[in-house]
């Protein structure tokens, strides 16, 4: 029986090691092929005609004005006559033409009637949505009544985040080729083993007539697992367009209109406690939505589950507006923002550092010897306890404050197959069907293929993007790095085991006492028993190695290769100025465990960039929606504020690698680094005015009016 | 998109030969194209007039200062005659925080560029009745009374009209005229009028700046740090003698349709010297005949700040 479990940590050569990511240099140059700069010859380009309506229905559409124009090449309508439509954005046909103009020119010339219904495009107030709420029960643990009317001390707050899209930086779409016997499909994807199958399904193929390839995508964050209508109706136009290639990007607005949001949250939280801060009650009200079926349910109180008496209800809202889609770590930034503002209103109503607070009540979390560490070492780096003072105690027009927000995920491997050659002539290649989406997932399965085999870096091919090569989950959840790093390395074991029993008889020595080391093929404990690694190779005659390896979930946390479970602290630090309203991040501070880190680089990098999309969700992302139109006011990049360079601040990422972490195996890592920015941040501007500002984004006008709203109480 | 036909003259004459029906002028090109993809636009032709070399140069004329409209907003921001003499155009050209804009972007495009209303920017007309007042207003306007809620997007505007700078205008009839930036931009009434005194046959010459030295500047409030537009600026000018006020001009931007003059704000600096507590009192009177709309009160503590901090940047005194 092979042996998997990963080198001990001091024996790692590669894995661990700081390695810039392989593809860095193709990106920043613009070599890499992204899906959407796919221009095969004879490529046509489709557009979507989308409703205006957010509530209607299609009485009728007439293409014949878009089939009359020169150089379109097909038409196909989606929502046909009786179709309702239930947000704006919606597809209404589709037209594929010889450039892009012609075919803008042809969907708006589609001639479409419809019945406009009412609609409902805002939840941000309860008692106006009226028959849209669904109320989702009530969960009642101990006696929340009894714990409010014994505590020594209680706040009720209102807290909101607001709907957010995607707003991927490569729109959805792809470029798709359905020729006499097969689809060529070129989506931009988290999924590439799954999504041809998904787009089989919706075209009523079989499976293996599509063929898959992402090399490189440009964001999906959770929103780009399936093959999409879109997907579907562009490899339809190609068929009627004889099999020529057919490119449908989403443009700007669609994109930010129907290509997925994160559902909102809003609640009326209460929290009952001690003066020393121990929390005993928590009450909270709390509504969303995510589009016409409703919305998430942020799981509260986050992480402190065991507060002792709670009570809470929650409301889905259905609104007429583009559907919610997974948006790294589902439910949880939403979660870890409402209930760290509450907990941090606690510390502030009975005068003490919330910091103080956090760490008093960690019993009631789950992990709380691991979120100790990491509370005194986010406090270490910036400096908590000689910065910080109670917001009530600050004055001049220019304040700091600090906050504190928390996160827990699963993170455990996706079910991940991986086929591993070694070549006569000494060359390996990985090939596996996972992607890339950004994560570095590329250098990290080289870095394991090659660890395991006593190669360098560059001796290792790695193949994926293709769902021709073995079958790896998709890229959600943080599943990918457990599924492909133990996938690859059991191909990897698997297939050194046979070259090692290849070796073995011309060397004298059973190949279990052979091990892979410095390029070598080296005797255990007799490194002058030894031939290189090409030498051995050319033992193997004329066929190539080439072993499977797998993880399986069910299986993967008794190996130990993979485990699940990992949390994080951060920490802000804001400076607000008090006339304006403006907030302006001084600094954030990630400490994040993630078990056994294959490359700290690339961990620090994607850490990084959640700590930069909790920026932009607490200081400047909304959608703003128009309750007259129903549409989306927004959908572009320039009132769809993201943070630009000079909006970041300082970037502090600390990876919790320790031992005791590592021993747990791999851990997902891109989902819990983008959950405790928010609250970080939304919670030092808190402190830093001294008053809540109830909803994030903190744009000028919500802060100016918290600031009046105190100085009228 | 309706296909158009493209002109690159070399003249102004030529230029106002080629502005007929349906023809527009291409400058930098950052607002323009983006309104005919949006198909807010639809020029029959495009009139390119950064080839005609007399459109471009600073220089210092006479009494005045001349600056051509097809400067861009980099160059502007990086001249040494306007950098010793006109910070309030500095700031406000570096208030555009984007290189790229700053590069391809020009003064007179600067000045003619349309509102970024987001209902108008989606096809419900410049006024877009109804919409704004019961909608999403939280950039809109601040001042006017009139059916115009969008904000004039002029970076400049407000700090040309504070140096009391004139626009020079040629017509196709060959004839040429002076009109003053204060009276450059208007409010519309009605649909299909436009927000700035310059017929679709005119091409902006020259922006003449008197040369008096003043202490001037302008403050810009932004929610991002990155590109973003302003939520309200304030650009100002002084005449000093000593250190008293015996002249001030000071004009808001993106608060209103046009830029708005402050006027009792000017009138109460005279004689004064500029402080903290006279600078907010100017601020504060500067909001005075604000109304704003349902969603945007707060710009008015913005307009106000922007004032006070842009009479105490002019005066050298520490903002806040």
């Amino acid at each position: 029986m092979a042996e998997y479990k990963w080198p001990p940590m001091e024996q790692r050569k590669l894995m661990g090691k700081r390695i810039a990511r392989l593809d860095g240099p193709m990106k920043s140059s613009g070599r890499a092929k992204y899906p959407s700069d796919m221009n095969q010859p004879g490529l046509l380009f489709a557009v979507l005609l989308t409703s205006p309506h957010a509530h209607a229905k299609v009485k009728s559409i007439d293409v014949a004005p878009a089939k009359a124009i020169k150089g379109v090449t097909a038409v196909r309508v989606i929502s046909g006559p009786g179709t309702e439509i239930q947000w704006a954005g919606t597809e209404v046909a589709a037209v594929s033409a010889v450039t892009e103009e012609i075919a803008r020119d042809a969907a708006k010339a589609i001639v479409v009637e419809y019945e406009v219904l009412t609609h409902l495009v805002k939840e941000d107030n309860l008692a106006k949505v009226g028959p849209r709420a669904k109320a989702a029960g009530e969960q009642i643990t101990g006696d929340p009544d009894k714990a409010f009317q014994d505590s020594e001390a209680k706040i009720s707050g209102d807290y909101g985040i607001p709907v957010i899209t995607h707003c991927c930086l490569e729109p959805h779409g792809s470029v798709v080729a359905w020729g006499n016997d097969k689809i060529d499909f070129w989506p931009s994807t988290q999924a590439v083993s799954t999504v041809g199958g998904d787009l089989a399904k919706l075209l009523e193929l079989p499976a293996t007539q599509v063929k898959v390839d992402c090399q490189y995508m440009g964001g999906g964050f959770g929103s780009k697992f399936p093959a999409d209508r879109w997907g579907a109706e562009a490899a339809r136009l190609s068929k009627e367009s004889g099999g020529r290639p057919v490119k449908l990007f989403l443009d700007r607005a669609t994109e930010l209109t129907i290509a997925g949001v994160r559902p909102s949250h809003f609640a009326k939280i209460k929290v009952a406690g001690k003066k020393d801060g121990t929390m005993t009650g928590w009450q909270s009200e709390s509504w969303a939505s995510g589009g016409i079926g409703g919305g998430g349910m942020a799981p509260l109180p986050y992480v402190f589950t065991n507060i002792p008496n709670r009570r809470m209800n929650h409301t889905q809202v259905s609104l007429n507006a583009g559907p919610a889609r997974a948006w790294r770590a589902p439910n949880h930034p939403q979660a870890s923002f409402l209930t760290c503002s509450a907990i941090s209103d606690f510390a502030a109503e009975i005068g003490m550092d919330p910091y103080d607070v956090f760490l008093k009540n960690l019993d009631l979390t789950l992990r709380a010897d691991t979120y100790r560490k990491q509370l005194v070492k986010g406090a270490e780096l910036i400096d908590w306890k000689k910065k910080f003072q109670l917001g009530s105690a600050k004055t001049g027009n220019i304040r700091r404050g600090l906050g504190i927000g928390i996160a827990t995920w699963g993170g455990a491997g996706h079910a991940s197959k991986c086929r591993l050659t070694i070549h006569p002539d000494g060359t390996v290649e990985v090939e596996i069907g996972s992607q890339d989406i950004g994560t570095a997932t590329r250098t990290c399965i080289t870095q394991v293929a090659a660890e395991t085999l006593g190669l360098p870096m560059s001796a290792v091919k790695v193949k994926l993007g293709n769902n021709s090569y073995p079958p790896s989950g998709p890229s959600g959840g943080s599943t990918t790095i457990g599924g492909v790093s133990s996938s690859t390395r059991k191909a990897a074991v698997n297939a050194l085991e046979k070259l090692l029993e290849k070796v073995a008889p011309g060397m004298g020595v059973p190949p279990d006492q052979l091990e892979a080391n410095d390029s070598r093929i080296v005797a255990k404990g007799n490194p002058n028993k030894a031939m290189s690694w090409k030498q051995a190779c050319q033992k193997m005659g004329p066929t190539a190695i080439s072993e499977m390896g797998e993880n399986e979930p069910r299986s993967a946390a008794r190996e130990g290769l993979n485990t699940q479970g990992a949390s994080g602290i951060q920490m802000a630090e804001v400076e607000v100025d008090m006339e304006t309203g403006v907030v302006r991040i001084v600094e954030v501070v990630a400490v994040q465990d993630c078990g056994l880190v294959v490359n700290p680089r690339t961990a620090e990098s994607q850490v990084a960039g959640a700590l930069i999309m909790s920026v932009c969700s607490a200081l400047m992302e909304e959608r703003i929606m128009d309750q007259t139109t129903g549409r989306v006011l927004n959908a572009d990049m320039e009132f769809y504020k993201l943070a630009g360079l000079p909006d970041v601040g300082k970037l502090t990422v600390h990876m919790d690698i320790t031992k005791e972490h590592d021993s747990r195996g791999i851990i997902g890592l891109g989902e819990p680094c983008a959950i405790g920015g928010v609250a970080a941040i939304a919670n030092a501007a808190a402190n830093a005015l001294g008053v809540r500002v109830p909803m994030v984004p903190l744009t000028p006008e919500r802060v100016l009016a918290a600031l009046a709203n105190r100085r009228n109480a | 998109m309706v296909n158009f036909e493209y002109a690159n003259p070399t003249t102004v004459k030529e230029a106002l030969s080629l502005l007929t029906a349906g023809a527009e002028i291409l400058a930098g090109g950052t607002d323009l194209l983006s309104l005919i993809k949006d198909d807010v636009h639809q020029p029959k032709r495009l009139v390119n007039i950064k080839g005609i070399k007399t459109l471009g140069g600073i220089s210092k004329i006479g009494n005045n200062f001349r600056i051509g409209p097809t400067v861009t907003l980099d160059e502007l921001a990086s001249n040494p005659l306007i950098r010793g003499a006109f910070p309030a155009l500095v700031q406000a050209s570096l208030g555009i925080t984007s290189p790229q804009i700053r590069n391809m972007g020009t003064v007179g495009g600067d000045l003619c560029q349309r509102p970024r209303c987001w209902y108008f920017r989606t096809g419900n007309g410049l006024l877009a009745k109804g919409l704004v007042e019961n909608g999403e207003n939280k950039y809109h306007a601040i001042f006017g009374t009139g059916a115009a809620h969008f904000v004039s997007a002029s970076s400049l505007g407000p700090a040309l009209m504070a140096l009391g700078a004139t626009l020079k205008i040629a017509s196709p009839d060959g004839k040429t005229k002076d009109v003053p930036v204060a009276q450059f931009f208007k409010a519309p009434s009605a649909e299909g009028e436009r927000e700035i005194a310059l017929a679709a046959n005119e091409i902006v010459t020259d922006i003449l700046i008197p040369t008096p030295p003043t202490k001037n500047a302008t403050y810009e409030v932004r929610h991002r740090q990155a590109v973003d537009w302003p939520l309200a600026t304030a650009s100002v000018s002084l005449r000093m003698s000593g250190t008293k006020v015996t002249a001030a001009s000071i004009t808001m931007g993106h608060v209103g349709p046009t830029p708005i003059r402050a006027i009792e704000a000017e009138k109460m600096l005279i004689g004064q010297t500029i402080t903290p507590d006279s600078a907010e009192k100017a601020g504060a009177a500067a909001v005075l005949g604000a109304k704003p709309l349902s969603q945007n009160a707060y710009k008015m503590q913005l307009a106000k700040v922007a004032v006070k901090r842009a009479l105490l940047t002019a005066a050298g005194v520490k903002t806040v």
